[in-house]
C-alpha cells in the first residue's frame, strides 16, 4: 500500500491509474466529464429504490453543484432492476431528474457523448457487466467500486481494457476527485469533508492513494500545506510504485513527486500479520513497503523518514515550486454554501419537525423489536403467550397472568361456531368463487356487526348501564320488557338451565376462581335467574358471559383506571376480541373449502321466491300480500 | 487479502477430484483418463486442546478404513502450513499405522518450535507411502502475477531441490488463455532437461494441473516432489503429489465454492457415511465449506476468536490480532489504512516490540459493536501487567467518509467508563485523533468524559496528522505547548 502525491503545475499524466481524466476544454470541463454509473446488483429480489448507488450519485451531483458546474456530471443511471424511468435528485436546493436505464445498450444509445462509467455492481456481477461495457467503443474509462473481485477476473478485465484502450480505475476504488470539475463515487466523503479540504476549487497537487481511507487524509494534508488538490484517485494493488520509478527514470514524469509506502511495520514484527488490505499476489520482497520507499528514494522521489513527516516535506517541495514560479497559487474563492441533508441535520439535532404519525405500541427501529417497550426476546423468555402479547399491544401494559389466560380463553371460545353462521357462510361462498385467503376472510369479517357477533358489545353495554344505575336485576328485566327490547347476551336456541352450555360453565368457573372480583358477572347471573324463571332457555349465553367477565376484568384487575376501562369499551375492544378469535375459524373454513376443491356455489332457484312487480297492478310494494312459504 | 493458504490435504483433495474433470484449455497429448480418480486417501486427524489423543486416533480408524488395510505403509506429518517439515523432523515416512499412530500421539497438542515460530501441533495428515525411484521426482510450481501465471518446472524434486527461482525452467501463461502455449511450446519451455520419452506424459499432466489451477482459482500451487511413474509404453503415468502447498483466491468463493466443497465431500475422500452420525445440518454445497487455517503458531486467542466471530456476523469490519499481550502500546483504530499507518508510526518510533495489538474497526459498526470491540481491547490491555512507565492507548482513525463519529465514539466512551479506575491505576495515557462527519461532537464528548473520569487523555481533530499523535506520545520532547489540542 502506498500513498503518494505528485505536486504539479496543471497536468497529471502517466502515473499509475490516473490518466485519461485529463484533457481540458475551454470552459474548464473535461471530455470525460460525462460520468455515468452502472449497477447490476446481485440480489435477485426486492429492488431497493434507494440502492447505495443513488446515494453516491447524489454526492456526485452535490459536488458538481459546489464546483459551480452548469450541468450535472452524471448523464444517467443504469439500474438493471429498472422499474423507474427517472430518478429525482437534488441540484443544490432544487430538484432535478436523472434518466434511469435498465440496460447499458439503451443508456449508451441515448448518450453518445458519455465515455466514462462508474460501475457500482457487486463483486459477483462486476466482471460480467464490465466486460459488457467494454464492448461499447465509446466507453473509455470504467471505475470499479466493488471490493473482493477475484484476482483472475480483475486480471482479465485489465487485459481486455489494455487491448481496447479503456482505462480501468479499481477494482476496490473509492473513486477519484477532480476539484472544480467532478468526482467519482463516494470519494471525499460528506460535504463537510469536501469543504474542509477545499475540494470545490482546483489546486496544483495531484495524488494517487492506494487506500481509500487515506484519500481523505491526503486531501486534508494537501489542503493544509499547499494550494490544494489538482486531482486525486484511489487505487488498490501491488507494485505500481515501480512503474512510477520507471517513469521518473525515463523522463516521462518530470514534476517533483512526494511519496510514501505504508506498511513499513511488517518487516519489524516477529509474527506474520494479515493487515487490513493489501494486494493479494503479495509474496515477493518487491512488495514490502520498506523496499518500495528505498527504491523510490533512490530514484529521486521525495520520500520522508516517516509518514508523519510527509506534510512537512510536501510543504517544502511545494514552496520550492512556488518560488521557482512553476506553481502560481490562485486567489481563494468564497467558500460555497452547501445545503445540508435533512436526515443528517436531524441526526445532529439541528432541526425538528412535527411528525405526521405517532405510535405508542411497538418499535422496530432498534436492535430488537419492542412490544410496548418489552424486547421480543423477553416476550418469549417469559412465555407470556398470545394473551400477554395482546395485553402489551392492545393495552400497552403487562396484565396479570390470569388476565392473559382469560383473553386466550375468549379467543379459543370464539374461534368458530360452525359453517352455518352467516360470517362462515360468506367466507365459504367467497372461497368457492375462487378468491384468495384474504378476500375470503374479509368477506366473513365484514359480516360482523350488531346482529352477527355483536352481542358482546351490546351485552356489555346494557348490563353495565343497568348495574351502574343501581337497577335491581328484576327492575332491569322489567324495564327492558316494557321497552320491548331483548336483553343482549340472554337466551339460547337449544341450551337451557338443565342443559347448560359448557362454554359458559368454563368461563364462569374460571373467572370466579381467578378474578379478584366478579361483580358484573354476579349481577348478570342474578338477571339470568329472573329470565329463566320466565322461560328455561333464557340463560346467560356465551356472548353475555364473556362480555360481563371482560368488564369485570377491565374494572377490577387493578390494571386500569375506571376512566380507561370505559374508554376501552367505547373503542370497541370487545368486538376486536370477537374479530380476532373468529378469524381463526374463518381461515379454517377457507382452507377447508380449498382442500375439498369445492366449486362455485350457486343458490338453487327453488330456494328463492321470485316476485317481481307487475306493471299496471299498483306501485311497487303495493302489488298485494306476499306469501313466503317457509319450509 | 484474498490469497489464502489452505491445508495440504485440501489441496490434494481438490487436485485428485478435479484433475479428470476440469476442462483443459487446449487439447493435451494423451487421451482423457477413462475413469475418474478413486477417492483420495487423505486421513486428516485433528486434535482440540483437551482431546483424548488415543481416542481421536481410534476414531480416525473408523473414518478412514484405508488405515487398517493389512501391510500398508504410511506417511504422517502435521498439516498446518509449516514449511520445510522434513528439516524440522516433522515427517514420519514408511511407517505402519501402529507406528504412525505412536508418532502422532507423541506430538499431538504439544508445542513445537519450527525455525523461530512456536505453535501447538493439532492437525495431522496421514496418507499412503509411495515407494519410488529418485529419478521419478520432479518439482512444479504455479503462481499468479499481474501478467499471467508462471509455471516453474525442474527435473529433480525433493527437499534438497535448492533455489528453484534460479534454476527451474519457467513459462508464463498469459492472462488471455486463447494464447495458451501448444504442447510443443510447453515441452520446449519446461522440459528441456527431461528425457523425450517422458514429454507426452508430463505435458499432459502439466496442462491438466494448470486446468485445475484455473478452474478452482488457485493463486499459488507448489508440488515437491511430484512423482510421475510412467507405464511401459509411456502413454500414461501414475502421478503422486507427495508434498503440496497451495493458496486459493478466497474472493472467488462465489464462483468456486461448490468445486472446493465437492472435492472434499466424504464421498470424494472415501469416508463411509454412517447416517446416524450425521448431525443433519444442511450444507450450502455438496461437501464442507473451505477452511483457511491461521498460519502456524498463530492460533486465535479467545478474544481474537470473539472479534472474528463478531466480524463474520456483521457487515462492519472488526479485526484484532494480538502481537504481544504484555506490550505497553495498544491501539483502537478505525479504518484499514489508518490502522497500518498507526502500526508503522509506532514501529518507527522504536516501539515495535512493545506494540501489543493490530486491529481496526470500520464499515459503520453499531454503537454496541464498537463498545464490545473497545471493551475487548481495554480488557486485554488491563490484564497485561502494570509497567513502571505506564501504558499508551491510541484511539485513532482517519477522516471518516460517512460514519457519524459522535455515534461510534459513544460505544468507545461506554467502554472507557467501565474501566476508568483501572485505566488510572495502570497509568494509561490515552491519545485520541479522529475526524470526519460530526467529529466535533464526538471529540467534545470523549474529552468531557476524560475530565469527568480523571483520565490522562489528549484529544486531536483533523488539524493533527492522522498518526501524528504517535511520535507525540512515544518520543520524549515531541509534545510541546505549541501543539494545540482540540477544544470543543
Amino acid at each position: 500500500m502506498a500513498a503518494s502525491s505528485l505536486p504539479n503545475g496543471g497536468m497529471t499524466n502517466g502515473v499509475g491509474a490516473t490518466p485519461s481524466i485529463n484533457g481540458h476544454t475551454e470552459n474548464g470541463l473535461t471530455a470525460n466529464d460525462n460520468i455515468q454509473r452502472f449497477a447490476a446488483p446481485s440480489r435477485p429480489l426486492t429492488p431497493q429504490p434507494q440502492h447505495t448507488l443513488f446515494h453516491a450519485v447524489q454526492g456526485m451531483l452535490d459536488f458538481d453543484f459546489i464546483c459551480k458546474r452548469k450541468t450535472p456530471s452524471v448523464a444517467g443511471i443504469i439500474y438493471t432492476f429498472g422499474g423507474q424511468f427517472v430518478s429525482k435528485m437534488y441540484w443544490g436546493t432544487t430538484e432535478t431528474l436523472l434518466n434511469v436505464y435498465e440496460t447499458s445498450e439503451k443508456a449508451i444509445a441515448k448518450h453518445p457523448d458519455v465515455d466514462t462509467v462508474v460501475n457500482f455492481a457487486s463483486s459477483r456481477s462486476v466482471y460480467q457487466s464490465t466486460m459488457e461495457l467494454m464492448e461499447f467503443p465509446q466507453i473509455k474509462c470504467i471505475a470499479i467500486i466493488a471490493e473482493g473481485v477475484p484476482e483472475r477476473r480483475a486480471r482479465e478485465i485489465a487485459f481486455v481494457a489494455r487491448k481496447k484502450g479503456v482505462t480501468i480505475i479499481g477494482p476496490a476504488t473509492v473513486g477519484g476527485i477532480k476539484p472544480g470539475a467532478f468526482k467519482i463515487g463516494n470519494t471525499g466523503g460528506m460535504m463537510d469533508n469536501i469543504v474542509a479540504s477545499k475540494l470545490y476549487r482546483r489546486g496544483s497537487v495531484g495524488y494517487v492513494s492506494k487506500s481509500g481511507g487515506m484519500s481523505n487524509e491526503l486531501n486534508n494534508i494537501i489542503a493544509n500545506t499547499t494550494d490544494g488538490v489538482y486531482e486525486g484517485v484511489a487505487i488498490v494493488g501491488g507494485i505500481e510504485e515501480y512503474r512510477v520509478i520507471e517513469a521518473v527514470k525515463n523522463g516521462t514524469i518530470t514534476k517533483p513527486i512526494v511519496a510514501w509506502a505504508i506498511g513499513t511495520v511488517a518487516s519489524m514484527l516477529k509474527t506474520e500479520v494479515q493487515f487490513g488490505h493489501a494486494g493479494s499476489f503479495a509474496n515477493s520482497q518487491l512488495e514490502t513497503a520498506a523496499m518500495k520507499n528505498e527504491k523510490m528514494r533512490e530514484a529521486g522521489i521525495h520520500v520522508p523518514q516517516t509518514f508523519e513527516e510527509l506534510p512537512q516535506l510536501l510543504k517544502q517541495v511545494y514552496d520550492n515550486e512556488v518560488r521557482k514560479g512553476s506553481v502560481k497559487p490562485a486567489p481563494e474563492p468564497a467558500v460555497p454554501k452547501i445545503p445540508m441533508d435533512y436526515s443528517w441535520a436531524q441526526e445532529l439535532g439541528l432541526i425538528r419537525k412535527p411528525a405526521a404519525f405517532i405510535s405508542t405500541i411497538s418499535d422496530d427501529r432498534g436492535q430488537e423489536l419492542l412490544y410496548a417497550g418489552i424486547p421480543i426476546t423477553d416476550v418469549f423468555q417469559e412465555n407470556i403467550g398470545i394473551g400477554g402479547v395482546m395485553s402489551l399491544l392492545w393495552f400497552r401494559r403487562r396484565l396479570p397472568n390470569y388476565a392473559g389466560k382469560f383473553l386466550e380463553m375468549v379467543l379459543m371460545l370464539t374461534a368458530d361456531h360452525g359453517p352455518a353462521v352467516s360470517g362462515a357462510m360468506n367466507t365459504i361462498i367467497t372461497t368457492r368463487a375462487g378468491k384468495d385467503l384474504i378476500s375470503s376472510l374479509v368477506a366473513g369479517l365484514l359480516t360482523i356487526g350488531s346482529r352477527f357477533g355483536g352481542a358482546l358489545d351490546g351485552a356489555a353495554e346494557e348490563f353495565t348501564r343497568a348495574f351502574d344505575k343501581g337497577l335491581s336485576p328484576r327492575d332491569f328485566v322489567d324495564i327492558m320488557r316494557k321497552e320491548n327490547k331483548l336483553i343482549p347476551g340472554i337466551g339460547h336456541r337449544v341450551k337451557s338451565r338443565n342443559n347448560p352450555d359448557m362454554r359458559v360453565t368454563l368461563v364462569k368457573e374460571y373467572c370466579k376462581k381467578t378474578f379478584p372480583s366478579t361483580k358484573l358477572l354476579d349481577y348478570a347471573l342474578a338477571v339470568e335467574s329472573v329470565t329463566t324463571s320466565k322461560k328455561d332457555n333464557l340463560i346467560l349465553n356465551v356472548d353475555g358471559c364473556v362480555a360481563v367477565c371482560f368488564v369485570d376484568l377491565l374494572r377490577n384487575s387493578g390494571a386500569f383506571s375506571s376512566e380507561e376501562a370505559e374508554q376501552y369499551l367505547d373503542m370497541g375492544v370487545l368486538n376486536g376480541l370477537f374479530v380476532l378469535g373468529r378469524s381463526i375459524g374463518l381461515i379454517a373454513h377457507h382452507l377447508d373449502q380449498k382442500r375439498l376443491r369445492t366449486n362455485l356455489y350457486r343458490h338453487p332457484w327453488d330456494d328463492i321466491t321470485y316476485m317481481l312487480p307487475e306493471l299496471g297492478k299498483g306501485a311497487p310494494g303495493n302489488e298485494g300480500r306476499v306469501e313466503v312459504d317457509v319450509k | 487479502m484474498s490469497a489464502k493458504a489452505i491445508c495440504e490435504a485440501d489441496g490434494k483433495a481438490i487436485l485428485n477430484y478435479h484433475l479428470t474433470r476440469a476442462p483443459v484449455i487446449k487439447p493435451t497429448p494423451l487421451p482423457q483418463q477413462a475413469t475418474h480418480n478413486p477417492p483420495a486417501k487423505l486421513a486428516t486427524i485433528h486434535f482440540e486442546e483437551h482431546d483424548d489423543v488415543m481416542g481421536v486416533l481410534d476414531a480416525a480408524e473408523a473414518t478412514y478404513p484405508f488405515l487398517l488395510v493389512k501391510g500398508s505403509k504410511f506417511v504422517a506429518k502435521p498439516d498446518q502450513l509449516i514449511k520445510r517439515r522434513g528439516k524440522s523432523g516433522l515427517l514420519k515416512l514408511n511407517a505402519t499405522w501402529e507406528e504412525a499412530k505412536e508418532w502422532i500421539a507423541a506430538r499431538a497438542n504439544k508445542v513445537q518450535k519450527v525455525e523461530h515460530v512456536e505453535g501447538a501441533l493439532r492437525n495431522f495428515l496421514v496418507e499412503p507411502f509411495v515407494p519410488h525411484a529418485q529419478e521419478t521426482e520432479y518439482y512444479i510450481n504455479i503462481n499468479s502475477v499481474r501478467e499471467g501465471d508462471w509455471i516453474l518446472f525442474y527435473h529433480e524434486g525433493g527437499v534438497d531441490v535448492g533455489d528453484v527461482d534460479a534454476k527451474a525452467e519457467k513459462l508464463l501463461i498469459p492472462v488471455d488463455l486463447s494464447a495458451y502455449p501448444s504442447n510443443d511450446e510447453i515441452a520446449k519451455g519446461l522440459l528441456s532437461k527431461v528425457p523425450k520419452g517422458m514429454h507426452n506424459v508430463l505435458v499432459d499432466f502439466i496442462s491438466r494441473l494448470y486446468a485445475v489451477y484455473v478452474d478452482s482459482q488457485f493463486t499459488y500451487l507448489e508440488i515437491n516432489p511430484l512423482v510421475a511413474i510412467p507405464n511401459a509404453e509411456k502413454t500414461s503415468a501414475e502421478v503422486h503429489f507427495l508434498d503440496l502447498a497451495a493458496k486459493l483466491d478466497q474472493t472467488a468463493e462465489f464462483e468456486c465454492g461448490s468445486k472446493w466443497a465437492i472435492a472434499r465431500a466424504p464421498a470424494a475422500l472415501g469416508i463411509p457415511v454412517i447416517p446416524s452420525k450425521t448431525d443433519g445440518k444442511v450444507q450450502i454445497d455438496v461437501g464442507p465449506p473451505m477452511e483457511f487455517p491461521a498460519p502456524f503458531g498463530r492460533e486465535l486467542s479467545k478474544e481474537e476468536a470473539y472479534i472474528a466471530e463478531m466480524d463474520a456476523k456483521t457487515g462492519a469490519s472488526l479485526k484484532l490480532t494480538i502481537l504481544n499481550s504484555k506490550g505497553r502500546v495498544w491501539t483502537l483504530v478505525a479504518g484499514g489504512g489508518a490502522s497500518v499507518v498507526y502500526s508503522d508510526a509506532i514501529a518507527s518510533a522504536g516501539f515495535a516490540s512493545e506494540l501489543a495489538n493490530y486491529g481496526e474497526y470500520s464499515g459503520a459498526p453499531t454503537e454496541n459493536q464498537t463498545f464490545n470491540y473497545a471493551r475487548t481491547v481495554f480488557d486485554l490491555m488491563l490484564r497485561a501487567p502494570m509497567h513502571p512507565d505506564g501504558k499508551v492507548l491510541f484511539i485513532g482513525g482517519g477522516i471518516a467518509n460517512f460514519t457519524n463519529v459522535a455515534s461510534t465514539f459513544k460505544g468507545v466512551i461506554r467502554a472507557l467508563r467501565e474501566v476508568a479506575p483501572l485505566l488510572v491505576e495502570h497509568n494509561v495515557q490515552i491519545w485520541v485523533r479522529r475526524a470526519g462527519p460530526n467529529y466535533q461532537e464526538g471529540l467534545k464528548n470523549i474529552k468531557a468524559v476524560s475530565v469527568e473520569l480523571g483520565l490522562n487523555m489528549h484529544v486531536f481533530g483533523p488539524e493533527m496528522h492522522v498518526s501524528g499523535i504517535v511520535p507525540l506520545a512515544l518520543i520524549p520532547g515531541k509534545m510541546n505547548s505549541n501543539i494545540r489540542e482540540f477544544e470543543g
